[in-house]
């Protein structure tokens, strides 16, 4: 599903990516871990494609096809999704008429129908269920006030919604107390398919208790270092990243 | 012979009927000698700095409107809230046109201005309220209190909760002359009752010209808030690009009451906003909040002040303007804090999205603070959408174009949160995605 050969990423002229290889298949589940400043979120925001990084070398191909010269709205068309570190607090526009908007332009671009009131209405509901979203939550400003385990709910319900084919799961861990990190975990674990693929990217091992990887990957300067099963991250949890 | 010459000669002809003796008369007489003395305001002028005013006092204006226009309800019943009950007052060509008004005397006065101040009946809350908050040394107010004559009366009496909003609207018909309208609104709420007003002003197009005609709308409202009274008052201004407003509004509050004035600016050629608030009381809440969208070349000036004069009170100011084409805008908001005036909190907040390549704004706080115990806050940005936030919408399959016009929509529509009116909210909230031309992909 998801080929990356020799890539290279920089940002104001600074390398960042120095060479990255990774594949993910259908149905898989990867881990992405490494030390601060390694290059994770980079990757992340270069796969959903944030204009702010250029590649200066390699190529990132989906489907077979390069994606390189496609905007973010056009990867998310073709089923991308990133679940930010960080979302963006948007006052003004509540979390269902943004997630209206944003299944119907899907639904646009990929020239059907948009979906009728109604049953957008039961879809919000059963997967604010699926993520223990309060009814209440749902028509507050997007993001805004949100604590750091709402944000990161909110951020895995609107991929509940959008049921994308390949998600990238940006640090989703951090700010999440235990509670909320097993209901957000339980939520992506019941979005998980054989025709869907994960990416896990994370500085702590925590979150792969609760969805486990197929495969681990350690970044390390804009590279992978390391690859293995999830024995791996247990390893790296107890050696710490000096260790390779 | 200028406007001004023309408005100083008028006066005579236009005092002509009425009773020397009478209050009303004594105010009329002695605004006109003092504007006659300070006249218009000029560019040297610091409070009209970036407001070209010069453009719209027009000598061809036609000050008395003699010829009564009728306008069909089909032209005019959008300006209308719809699906609910209103009070309605209504002026066309500054004259009331009780065809569409809904007024009352039961209780609470919802009338007109020129009944009021002839009658016998009212002349203690004439000399009680009316003219009391003028500024003397601001031009339109005094060419106001010299010419003012009509304009909506609202007294609403102690412990009354008003059961339906107020509507004032005034329509220019369009005619073929250009006009210049001066209306005036009095109004005030006793102790501990409630009420929501607004006021609206619309022209309408000719139907002997394809293009409307020029007008000024020298409009002026004194509002007295009383003890523990809350009023929410609603200004929209929505019109052709060839009416142009001044604006001068008084609000005194009296102690533990809540006033709010949201000030919609949508359209017009020049519009000016003089919003004053005046705090006379413990424990008083003001609350100003303008949401601006310009287009073409219009301008739009809003100059608040808040005046504390009394401790612990609270004020809080929220204007947003985006700027299309090669509108303009002026924000200057200011904040007088007495030496008596202790523990107020008084927070300001103006931000600005410049969408036009020469569109521009002009923003200012001023604050005057002679307390030592309050906290005053004020910011201010000038800016285009968030980079981030853009990249946001993006990667969620929303189009570039409608990531833009949804955060656009979402900067102005976080305003309306104080808002209580359920179908106004609607209303504005339809105004102001059309005005951005949004495809918003929910229902409003």
């Amino acid at each position: 599903m998801l080929k990356i050969e020799n890539l290279h990423v920089n940002i104001d002229d600074k390398a960042i990516i120095k060479g990255l290889d990774l594949e993910v298949k259908t149905g898989e589940v990867h881990a992405i871990m490494g030390p601060n400043g390694s290059g994770k979120s980079t990757l992340s925001a270069v796969i959903a494609g944030n204009e702010a990084y250029e590649v200066v070398k390699g190529k990132i191909m989906y489907n077979g096809e390069n994606i390189e010269d496609l905007s973010a709205e056009e990867r998310a068309h073709k089923g991308i999704f990133m679940s930010f570190q960080y979302p963006v607090e948007i006052p003004g526009i509540t979390v269902t008429n943004f997630i209206k908007t944003a299944i119907n332009s899907n639904l646009k671009a990929r020239g059907l129908k948009e979906m009728p009131a109604n049953q957008m209405l039961k879809s919000i509901r059963e997967k604010a269920n699926l993520l223990e979203i309060d009814s209440k939550f749902l028509s507050r400003s997007l993001n805004e006030g949100f604590s750091g385990g709402e944000k990161k709910r909110n951020e895995i319900f609107q991929m509940a919604m959008l049921e994308p084919t390949l998600a990238i799961l940006d640090e989703t861990d951090s700010g999440l107390d235990i509670d909320a990190l097993r209901i957000v975990a339980s939520g992506v674990n019941k979005l998980k398919n054989k025709d869907n693929a994960i990416v896990v990217i994370t500085h702590y091992q925590r979150l792969l208790d609760h969805i486990i990887p197929d495969y681990v990957h350690v970044l390390q300067d804009g590279k992978i270092v390391k690859s293995g099963d999830k024995n791996l991250a247990l390893e790296l949890e107890e050696k710490g990243y000096d260790w390779i | 012979m200028s406007l001004e010459e023309k408005l100083v000669s008028s006066f005579l002809a236009f005092e002509l009927d009425s009773d020397i003796n009478s209050p009303i008369h004594d105010i009329r007489s002695k605004s006109i000698k003092r504007f006659e003395k300070i006249g218009f305001p000029d560019k040297k002028d610091e409070y009209w700095k970036y407001t070209p005013i010069k453009k719209i006092l027009n000598e061809q204006l036609t000050i008395f409107k003699k010829k009564r226009h009728l306008i069909e309800f089909d032209k005019v019943k959008d300006f209308f809230l719809s699906g609910i009950e209103s009070y309605k007052i209504v002026f066309v060509d500054g004259m009331y046109d009780p065809l569409w008004s809904e007024t009352t005397h039961e209780g609470s006065d919802i009338c007109i201005l020129s009944s009021v101040l002839e009658s016998e009946k009212y002349s203690e809350h004439i000399s009680k309220y009316y003219n009391k908050l003028i500024d003397r040394d601001e031009s339109f107010s005094l060419l106001n209190s010299s010419f003012s004559k009509e304009g909506a009366f609202i007294h609403i009496p102690k412990n009354i909760d008003l059961d339906k909003p107020i509507e004032i609207i005034h329509i220019n018909s369009g005619g073929e002359t250009s006009l210049m309208l001066q209306p005036r609104n009095l109004i005030v709420l006793e102790k501990s009752s409630k009420a929501q007003i607004i006021e609206s002003h619309y022209s309408l197009i000719s139907k002997n010209s394809k293009i409307s005609t020029d007008t000024l709308t020298n409009t002026l409202t004194e509002i007295h808030v009383e003890e523990n009274a809350n009023l929410d008052y609603y200004k929209i201004q929505n019109d052709l690009d060839t009416s142009s407003i001044i604006d001068n509004t008084y609000i005194n509050q009296k102690k533990n009451s809540v006033a709010s004035c949201h000030t919609f600016s949508f359209g017009g050629n020049i519009v000016r906003n003089n919003l004053n608030f005046f705090q006379n009381g413990k424990n008083i809440n003001s609350i100003l909040k303008g949401v601006t969208i310009l287009g073409s070349n219009q301008h739009t000036d809003h100059h608040t002040l808040v005046h504390h004069l009394s401790p612990n009170c609270d004020s809080y100011q929220e204007y947003k303007g985006i700027y299309n084409d090669k509108s303009t805008g002026v924000f200057n908001g200011k904040v007088v804090v007495d030496r008596i005036a202790q523990k107020i909190n008084a927070f300001q907040q103006n931000n600005n999205l410049l969408m036009g390549d020469n569109s521009s704004v002009n923003a200012k706080p001023q604050l005057e603070i002679f307390a030592d115990d309050v906290k005053c806050s004020h910011g201010c940005t000038i800016g285009q959408l968030d980079k981030s936030a853009l990249f946001y919408l993006k990667t969620r399959g929303i189009t570039e174009n409608d990531a833009k016009g949804l955060l656009t929509y979402a900067f102005a529509n976080n305003v309306l949160d104080n808002v209580k009116m359920q179908v106004l909210k609607l209303k504005i909230k339809k105004i102001i995605a059309k005005k951005i031309g949004v495809n918003l992909g929910f229902e409003l």
